[in-house]
């Protein structure tokens, strides 16, 4: 264990008292990563679960990886498209993943970098909580989003998002989100329109006369219908964010995280019921006239189901609360969708705002717990 | 026979180790000791010193917040040492025994005509009341109260526990005078847990009640929880089955006689088996030679009591008051490269996302490493599937956290332990510290009430 050996004797200089003691979370933020701390209990339970929180947000990282791998091959596909040329399989994913590596990159940077400096100021461990987050960012922004913007967004998110309630785990709503809510409303013209979602569109060059970058989902609302089939919204081959066309990877992701537990399948089923019979209320009132199912194809409604309404900690945290939460954030997205023109995208909102709400719904069902047990109090009363 | 109550939550962690059903016998230990620490919220006060000549059941020291209760020594001999930690804090009295036992006399009592304030006096002078312990709290109940009935779970469903079958076999007669005692202290009945096809069946005097599940299930406050939840202002008492046996043992034979039989268990036990010793027994006379011998830089963990619940005690340490147990597992003081990275396929998770699923029949050597940082509550949903009782974990312990007695009384705090809960902090891969955080809750209720 020779790694362990200079792990050891570089400690003290990070340690109190150290030369270089001001990196003390730092330090231990990487020690940690690559070591399990030796830590044993001394209270309560003797024996623990070799689950840990770095587990568990690498478990969500993995989840995330069959949506981006394939996001980043649809940056290319769409790319080449756009060029009127045959996109391959090879340098379609090579020029996505080149295009895709510098925000992933920069939103962890950004954020971590905040994480780090906010840990070491009230010396505290370093949080696992950005992990996700940092990667849940690159792959809810446009492609050719200026990297400026991306680290500006995610600083935002983290500062204002998280830090400012105390971290992971305090934080109301979920920064990745506030991340792109940051960049909608900063940013209009760089997150929004027919021109961003493919590479090189804003640009214009070489770029096939009256291609049209529109997403699928703003054809939705301007014309009522797409011009992809939807088993190609389903595979993905369409224009939006990065991580969030494939409604295939995005449910394998969902398989992971449903199978291992970590993130609760009473929010996502909720999600996708509350959001179908929604656009099933719409379809048959005649509102829209393209099939239901057409919305968890399109847009952010899949990725946001399954990434974003279950963050255990923004989401409501009682198992009855996650249904309710579920259910009104897939109708809330889809009534954005359709009766707002001015949000084409209506996920997003849609589970900012129920982030807002979860509380208050955790509220009266744990307050309906305490009646319960207050009731058993009177009736002995009598 | 009432219908069987069926748990689905919960867990049983197969650890490696577990005791087999034989009788081995052990010399006689040299030393005894009382642990006050052993009694929740029990501050000493002394009415022995080292030299005084003991018998088994005399006197050793008594609550200073109820001067009725006081503790008895397991043995008869002389008092070698009191001990003290910082502020002269007693940590233990200690007994070396003598070669022939010598027992404080008590009157016999007629159990069925005898009143309950003879029962209750019997019990106090014996220092056999510490056994009796109130909910809400978990603490020593107060005799001057009358508890609306008594709960007594005959199993312990905690990773490698005793098989109170097999302990309990010869001891039928003293459960059911304990029982019988029992009975005339509450307003309400004696009732019994039992778990299903148990051979603790046949015991007279007692409402019987049959649970199925996985651990808590065998522990009395998830039990009283189905079946008579406690409310503010009520009180319910509980006994340990052994305990029960020994308390009836007091009324059979007019002497305080606190033999049990206890299991020693865990991975770094040579022979895993049941021992008949003295309450207060050395550590070392109970595990003598049966330690595995650790490789250079290993050691290992004592555990008074089942490894999710149980006092950390060092070799030369005594087994605690209400241990039926001592676990001996791996310390766990060792960095892992990249663990949380790693397949992990000796180790267990509830977590899919390692392998232990896969192997529901294999029995894991579990150390003492936490596996990972203290973290925030970030997961939800997860203890739920682990505490078979109708309460909000998180939001209870949030409670404490926060000093909010209201709420913690809204949220159940009256119907849990530490114990209860144990099975959830195993879980939680935040780390967070349950059972401390709902003790001092507790104490907290104890304080404001």
């Amino acid at each position: 264990m020779e790694l362990r050996k200079l792990v050891d004797n570089i400690k003290p200089t990070f340690s109190k008292g150290g030369k270089l003691s001001f990196l003390e979370s730092t330090f231990e933020g990487f020690e940690t990563f690559l070591f399990v701390p030796n830590t044993t209990t001394i209270k309560g339970s003797h024996v623990r679960d070799c689950n840990d929180m770095k587990r568990t947000m690498s478990v969500v990282v993995l989840a995330l990886m069959p949506a981006l791998l394939f996001g980043m091959y649809n940056a290319g596909f769409q790319h080449f498209l756009s060029l009127g040329q045959t996109p391959e399989l090879m340098p379609s994913f090579w020029f996505g993943f080149l295009k895709v590596l510098p925000i992933i990159i920069v939103s962890y940077v950004v954020g971590l970098g905040i994480e780090f400096a906010f840990a070491q100021s009230r010396g505290h461990e370093i949080n696992e909580g950005f992990l996700v987050t940092g990667m849940l960012i690159p792959m809810i922004m446009p492609i050719d989003m200026p990297l400026w913007m991306v680290a500006i967004s995610t600083a935002f998110a983290v500062v204002f998002g998280k830090e400012v309630f105390g971290g992971t785990g305090m934080n109301v709503f979920n920064p990745a989100l506030l991340a792109r809510a940051f960049a909608f409303f900063a940013y209009t013209p760089s997150i929004s329109g027919e021109t961003v979602w493919i590479a090189g569109l804003g640009k214009g060059e070489g770029v096939v006369d009256g291609f049209s970058g529109a997403t699928a989902l703003e054809q939705l609302a301007t014309k009522g219908d797409m011009s992809y089939s939807a088993m190609d919204a389903f595979l993905g081959f369409i224009p939006g964010s990065i991580g969030e066309t494939s409604t295939l990877a995005i449910l394998i992701g969902a398989a992971i995280l449903i199978f291992t537990g970590i993130a609760s399948w009473r929010t996502m089923v909720s999600v996708f019921v509350g959001g179908l019979a929604m656009a099933y209320v719409f379809d048959l009132t005649g509102v829209t006239e393209y099939p239901a199912y057409y919305h968890i194809l399109v847009g952010g409604f899949a990725f946001g189901a399954v990434f974003m309404a279950t963050d255990p900690v923004t989401s409501s945290q009682t198992n009855m609360g996650k249904y309710i939460v579920g259910l009104m954030t897939g109708i809330l997205a889809v009534m954005i969708r359709v009766v707002n023109p001015a949000y084409p995208e209506g996920m997003m909102l849609a589970v900012l705002f129920m982030n807002a709400m979860a509380p208050l719904v955790d509220y009266f069902v744990v307050e309906a717990n305490i009646a319960r047990r207050n009731k058993r109090v009177k009736s002995l009363a009598k | 026979m009432s219908k069987i109550i069926r748990l689905r939550k919960g867990l049983d962690i197969n650890l490696e180790g577990v005791s087999q059903e034989v009788l081995v016998s052990l010399p006689t230990a040299g030393e005894y000791a009382v642990t006050p620490t052993d009694f929740e919220g029990v501050t000493p006060k002394l009415l022995v010193a080292v030299g005084d000549k003991v018998k088994a059941g005399s006197a050793l020291f008594f609550s200073k917040s109820n001067q009725r209760i006081i503790f008895t020594s397991p043995v008869s001999g002389t008092v070698t040492a009191i001990n003290r930690g910082e502020k002269r804090k007693v940590l233990n009295v200690v007994v070396e025994a003598d070669a022939n036992q010598e027992y404080e006399e008590f009157t016999k009592l007629n159990l069925k005509s005898a009143s309950r304030e003879e029962i209750v006096e019997t019990l106090l002078k014996s220092g056999l009341w510490s056994m009796i312990i109130q909910r809400p709290y978990g603490i020593i109940a107060d005799p001057s109260q009358t508890p609306k009935s008594i709960f007594v779970s005959t199993f312990d469903s905690a990773p490698l526990a005793p098989n109170y079958n097999f302990v309990l076999a010869d001891q039928k007669a003293n459960i059911q005078a304990g029982i019988d005692a029992l009975s005339k202290l509450t307003s309400g009945k004696v009732n019994l847990a039992l778990r299903a096809k148990a051979e603790m069946a046949g015991l007279k005097n007692a409402e019987q009640h049959t649970f199925e599940g996985k651990h808590p299930v065998g522990n009395v406050g998830v039990q009283i929880h189905h079946l008579d939840p406690i409310s503010k202002g009520e009180l319910v008492w509980t006994v340990n089955i052994q305990d029960l046996a020994i308390i009836g043992r007091l009324f059979n034979e007019a002497k305080v006689d606190m033999t049990k039989i206890v299991n020693v268990a865990g991975s770094e036990i040579k022979k895993p088996s049941y021992c008949k010793i003295v309450a207060g027994a050395s550590l070392a006379s109970i595990l003598r030679g049966n330690v595995k011998a650790q490789a250079e830089g290993d050691s290992v963990r004592v555990i008074s009591g089942n490894p999710l619940t149980g006092v950390k005690r060092q070799m030369g340490d005594f087994i605690s008051f209400y241990a039926n147990q001592v676990t001996v597992i791996p310390e766990g003081d060792k960095y892992e490269l990249l663990g949380w990275a790693m397949p992990r396929f000796q180790k267990f998770s509830v977590s899919k996302s390692y392998f232990s699923w896969l192997c529901s029949k294999k029995r894991f050597t579990l150390d003492t490493n936490l596996n990972g940082g203290e973290r925030p509550f970030v997961v939800t949903g997860l203890y739920e599937d682990y505490l078979p009782m109708d309460i909000y974990l998180v939001y209870l312990l949030k409670a404490c956290i926060a000093n909010d007695v209201e709420k913690m009384e809204g949220l159940g705090i009256y119907e849990v332990t530490e114990e209860d809960l144990a099975i959830c902090e195993f879980v939680d891969p935040s780390k967070v510290e349950m059972q401390q955080i709902i003790r001092e809750g507790i104490n907290l209720m104890i304080k404001e009430a």
